[in-house]
């Protein structure tokens, strides 16, 4: 279990990061719900709970979500429903149980590039800026690159596209974390395959979505393009599941998720 | 530091620690219904409603539930009571450890879901683990509950 000597709920984003910025164990707090299993002991815990973080919402062509806003308020937004076939509701829809969902936070989820995150699988599938108070505003496959640092995610910004999109995992078990999660989508011509869970954080397979895009898909040019995808990437091996599982398992998932976004109705 | 908060329709002001958990604060000011098990906020046990929402007690700092409103099985004798009923009628309930916490998810379900398919009701569950029963006798006590059986 954490310790959290102190607890600050800042006023403004100044301020938070100032705090943060002063000693290195100052640690923003999202859900808690992952780092009270850590052992870490937190000199001062920075609450963004006053900073009206939490709302999603149309901005300027794009839609806005707020760092504190949960991950079951993502699931139930009707704009998030809406768009791109719903992926993002769909990839957080089987952590844990509703009472879990409405305590995480999507700005924790984010910002800690868990490897087995739902959510940033599908983020990444679709155009998805991240906005970091020091650093600014920045394509989230950069921020994923990025070396960890000292900073505060206040939202996220997703394009307003009629990108098609879909997610799949695989789990043991309902409920249990992703062995391998998988977001295909389609804009125009353009296809994105992103995986994640490999156990290390979600990547864009480069070649195989290049590939995808170049010619109208055959049901034997998605099987070359999945097997791309399985070969670019690299898997690990965990309790859940071998290297080799995972990158069958890619195979798999990256196919399927494939014809799923061919057989969207806009297609 | 001190927290002033309304549980069960009753304004109260505690004194909590910084790294208190909500389950904790509830538990040591008698209100034992609030369970916790796991450890790992995958078990439900623990469910209470803060601002009439379905909540892990045991993941959020007793600080942050400041002005909140707080309900807790206690607070909902009534329903608990039709329910429990209805959970017992269908052999459903066993050691009863998980069944507050369980019956606060039911409750809130019926609050936000109308007419749910089992499917749907399988899903808004899935957060609430039971070691006994299997879950086939709490799905038909849901179904007689919500009356979609």
């Amino acid at each position: 279990m954490f310790t959290i000597l102190n607890l600050v709920q800042p006023d403004n984003l100044e301020e938070a990061y100032q705090i943060l910025a002063d000693k290195r164990n100052n640690t923003i707090l999202g859900g808690c719900a992952f780092l009270k299993m850590g052992k870490k002991r937190i000199n001062k815990g920075v609450d963004l709970a006053n900073l009206k973080l939490s709302y999603i919402h149309e901005k300027d062509g794009f839609i806005e979500v707020g760092a504190m806003t949960s991950l079951r308020e993502l699931e139930t937004h009707p704009l998030l429903k809406e768009h791109y076939n719903g992926v993002l509701p769909q990839s957080v829809r089987h952590i844990i149980g509703v009472q879990f969902r409405n305590c995480v936070t999507v700005g924790a989820s984010v910002y800690s590039k868990y490897g087995f995150s739902d959510l940033i699988t599908a983020l990444l599938s679709l155009d998805t800026e991240v906005e970091l108070f020091k650093a600014g505003r920045m394509p989230l496959g950069d921020f994923l690159a990025r070396p960890k640092e000292r900073d505060i995610l206040v939202r996220l910004w997703i394009k307003k596209t009629l990108r098609q999109a879909t997610y799949l995992s695989f789990r043991n078990s309902a409920s249990d974390y992703a062995v391998l999660n998988v977001a295909v989508s389609k804009l125009d011509n353009k296809w994105t395959i992103a995986v994640g869970a490999r156990p290390s954080k979600a990547a864009i397979a480069v070649s195989a979505s290049a590939m995808l895009s170049q010619q109208d898909p055959t049901l034997e040019k998605i099987e070359e393009v999945a097997q791309r995808a399985s070969e670019e990437l690299s898997f690990g091996t965990n309790t859940r599941g071998t290297a080799t599982y995972r990158k069958a398992l890619c195979k798999a998932l990256v196919k399927r998720g494939i014809m799923e976004v061919l057989s969207c109705k806009s297609n | 530091m001190q927290i002033e908060l309304t549980i069960n329709d009753k304004m109260v002001k505690w004194d909590v620690a910084n790294d208190e958990f909500l389950a904790d604060t509830l538990r040591s000011h008698g209100l034992l219904s609030v369970k916790k098990a796991c450890d790992t906020s995958c078990c439900g046990l623990c469910t209470v409603w803060i601002d009439g929402k379905s909540m892990l007690s045991c993941s959020v700092l007793a600080l942050r539930a400041h002005g909140k409103k707080i309900t807790t099985i206690e607070g909902l004798p009534k329903e608990a009571e039709e329910f429990a009923q209805i959970l017992s009628a269908e052999g459903a309930e066993q050691c009863g450890f998980c069944s507050p916490g369980f019956i606060m998810n039911v409750i809130a379900m019926k609050n936000e879901l109308v007419n749910p398919s089992e499917e749907e009701i399988i899903h808004y569950l899935t957060g609430n683990l039971c070691r006994c029963t299997g879950y086939m006798g709490q799905l038909r006590a849901i179904k007689t509950y919500l009356g979609v059986a």
